[in-house]
């Protein structure tokens, strides 16, 4: 079978990329040139840099597949930098890695797997894809800590049909181990945590990028007296603690930004608690939607764990009813919905209910 | 394997092979020494020296400057003469190769005045607004005799002519790499001060380069050191890669006419089978465009280049979409955008290059190539 594998020029997507081969697959190694500085180069720090190209291509000699660098700038910087700095601007906070699992790495990568006349397009996630008989299922990765089915809730029965995630069955350790067996460069690489798109501080990329995003405003507590004035709605995150700039003897925390206002409402932890949220722009990855609610499991960060909630169909959006109170449920954010270890789906977190 | 890609690099002429072999042997000498080892590889220096002056029309040998390139020749021949004494000005043309741009965007830094005059949309300068922008401030106007990319010819000698009548203390430095292959190149034949060709273009090693140029012209030095080249240009010499380089050149020279006639019937062939078996296929320059009889430049839309060269790729076939100097992602064509040419448009160009190695049969493969790559594309 031809496969399409996207490398990142990490040990997940080197390893994916062996097991295709071993599987006796014919593979092509891909990594996508998502962003550039002002001179047109691939960055040198963070995330998707020179470095981490030259990765991929080492691993794709040592076993032997053609390699190509490929170039999605511009439809990176529409899909997903812009939508990073819109969100902010509105006093979201965006997930930029599920805009490009959406857009780019299985939207347009997706097509060009299949314009090259390949079978599928394999990825280094942990996650699992499965077939129940009747639906391709979209399952957590086996490693816990490592799992990755968060940021790829809404891909459908389509996109499920035409990928594989060989990673998901592994577990990080192992999956390191299979890498040094292999010889693969990448075996003790480090993982990256930063946005590829973001060198360092995201405050400043959008101070640079989005000038609009400098718009100083005033902090409020809850009661609407202000507190201190901040230099800009985009450096902060419901449910964020430090550097508010605002010192008063308890902790205080974000609960709410209004853009509209440049307004910064902080409070005490217990405030942050919030029973129910609307999410917007759901999808389920069977195609059709539970019914109306479901008790199910909701994740609304990347790193919590999923808390049990019931899941209501109001029409043009979804409502989540957390069975406990959740903190740090931030608008921008993507809730996503499971039943034990299957993703049912997600959407957009719009405002707590 | 097809290969068509020679505008990139290409195979090595055995004169060159034949030539170097001693020099990567036993003759390892630095020809900068006085004993008999070092003698015998100076004397291999400058026995190519002369020949290459000889060939590209220098008045004298040390009118020759050896360097690392066409990268580094073009280099010295822009900011070479427009910092020598000064910071003097440059008047350049948008599609010029990256080693010039990029030098004078460096030079703009200095302080230096840089004028970057348009083209039109086949990617061709008007030698009248050349001379034009060329004002008090200017020591240096270059202007490529080739393009890269779409191999389209400039006129560089009414550049330089036009540019001479009324500003002759003003040199016009000319990058000759592409053309060398099958265009007669020289000082006298093109009528500039400076000439940039490159080894591996024409069939020697790569990394190795000249810039050759009139007698009296200053040039302040890029690379600093030990002071070879008269100062020019410092570092030991590759007497194999410079050996190989000028036997290249001579090789070249002597194969041009049957060049041009294999790779012209090549190319004709080539373009005539793919109008045919993909009527909608767009080739980037105009027929009566005088351009590079090696380059073939076009476009099928719909069809993005990087999914073209990756299927042409899998059946065999190397080319590329235009410059192959970045990180081996296809950057947007500088030329392209420069002649007008929308983005979406520029991003589905495909440059096949013909060269020596090409026989006449290769253009009627490259077609059936071609339309084995669209297959169940569209």
């Amino acid at each position: 079978m031809k496969l399409l594998v996207a490398m990142s020029g990490g040990v997940d997507s080197s390893v994916a990329a062996a097991a295709m081969v071993a599987e006796g697959n014919q593979v092509i190694g891909v990594t996508l040139k998502q962003w550039s500085g002002p001179d047109g180069r691939l960055p040198t720090a963070g995330c998707c840099t020179v470095a981490d190209a030259e990765d991929a291509r080492r691993v794709a000699a040592t076993l032997g597949i053609p390699y190509y660098v490929l170039d999605y700038r511009e439809k990176f910087s529409a899909a997903v930098v812009d939508h990073f700095g819109r969100e902010y601007l509105s006093g979201r906070t965006p997930n930029p890695c599920i805009e490009c699992n959406r857009r780019v790495r299985f939207g347009a990568l997706l097509d060009r797997a299949a314009e090259l006349g390949c079978a599928g397009l394999v990825t280094g996630h942990h996650a699992r894809v499965d077939h129940d008989g009747a639906r391709f299922r979209l399952l957590r990765g086996r490693d816990d800590a490592k799992d990755q089915s968060y940021v790829l809730h809404m891909l459908g029965q389509a996109e499920l049909g035409s990928i594989r995630l060989p990673i998901g069955e592994m577990t990080k350790a192992a999956v390191r181990t299979e890498a040094a067996r292999l010889g693969l460069r990448t075996a003790d690489k480090a993982e990256s945590q930063d946005l590829c798109f973001v060198g360092g501080d995201y405050r400043e990329f959008l101070r640079q990028r989005f000038p609009e995003s400098a718009r100083p405003g005033p902090i409020v507590d809850l009661e609407g007296a202000v507190v201190g004035t901040h230099a800009g709605t985009a450096g902060f995150t419901v449910g964020q603690r430090r550097g508010i700039g605002v010192a008063v003897g308890e902790p205080r925390f974000v609960v709410g930004i209004d853009a509209a206002t440049a307004t910064i409402t902080i409070g005490r932890r217990g405030d942050l608690a919030v029973a129910a949220c609307r999410v917007r722009g759901v999808t389920f990855v069977s195609g059709v939607p539970v019914p109306s609610g479901a008790e199910v499991s909701v994740k609304v960060r990347y790193r919590s764990s999923a808390a049990p909630a019931t899941l209501w169909d109001e029409g043009d959006h979804h409502v989540v009813r957390f069975v406990d109170p959740q903190t740090a449920v931030a608008p921008g954010q993507a809730a996503v919905f499971y039943r034990g270890d299957e993703v049912l789906g997600g959407g957009t977190i719009a405002e707590a209910a | 394997m097809l290969y068509l890609d020679h505008a990139a690099t290409t195979p090595m002429r055995p004169e060159a092979r034949a030539a170097m072999a001693p020099y990567l042997n036993g003759e390892f000498g630095n020809p900068s020494g006085m004993h008999a080892v070092s003698r015998r590889a100076k004397d291999a220096l400058e026995d190519a020296r002369e020949r290459l002056a000889h060939l590209l029309g220098a008045a004298h040998p040390l009118d020759v400057v050896f360097t690392g390139g066409g990268t580094e020749s073009d280099n010295l021949g822009v900011a070479g003469p427009a910092l020598a004494g000064g910071r003097r000005g440059v008047v350049t043309t948008p599609v010029e190769h990256a080693a010039v741009l990029d030098t004078a965007r460096f030079l703009a830094g200095l302080g230096c005045a840089v004028e970057i005059v348009a083209v039109d949309d086949q990617g061709r300068v008007d030698p009248e607004a050349v001379a034009a922008s060329v004002g008090p401030a200017t020591r240096v106007v270059s202007v490529m005799t080739a393009n890269n990319e779409t191999g389209v010819v400039q006129p560089v000698a009414q550049v330089a002519a036009a540019v001479r009548k009324d500003h002759p203390n003003v040199v016009v430095h000319s990058d000759a790499v592409q053309a060398l292959a099958s265009r007669p190149v020289g000082l006298g034949t093109l009528g500039v001060d400076l000439l940039t060709v490159a080894s591996h273009k024409v069939g020697g090693p790569t990394g190795v380069g000249a810039l050759v140029l009139r007698g009296g012209i200053d040039l302040e030095p890029i690379i600093h050191g030990g002071g070879q080249e008269l100062g020019r240009r410092s570092g030991t010499h590759d007497v194999a890669g410079i050996v190989g380089m000028v036997a290249a050149i001579e090789a070249a020279v002597a194969d041009r006419d049957r060049f041009v006639n294999d790779v012209g019937e090549a190319r004709k062939r080539f373009e005539t089978a793919l109008a045919a078996a993909i009527p909608d296929a767009v080739f980037t320059i105009d027929d009566e465009v005088d351009r590079l009889v090696q380059h073939s430049h076009f476009r099928v839309p719909g069809v993005d280049a990087e999914t073209l060269l990756i299927r042409l790729d899998t059946l065999g076939v190397a080319a590329s979409a235009g410059s192959a100097c970045h990180s081996g992602a296809r950057e947007v064509s500088h030329v392209l955008g420069a002649m007008g040419m929308a983005p979406a448009a520029a991003a589905e160009c495909v440059r096949f290059t013909f060269g020596w190695t090409t026989r006449r049969g290769d253009g009627d493969d490259a077609a059936d190539a071609m339309a084995s790559a669209l297959e169940g594309l569209r």
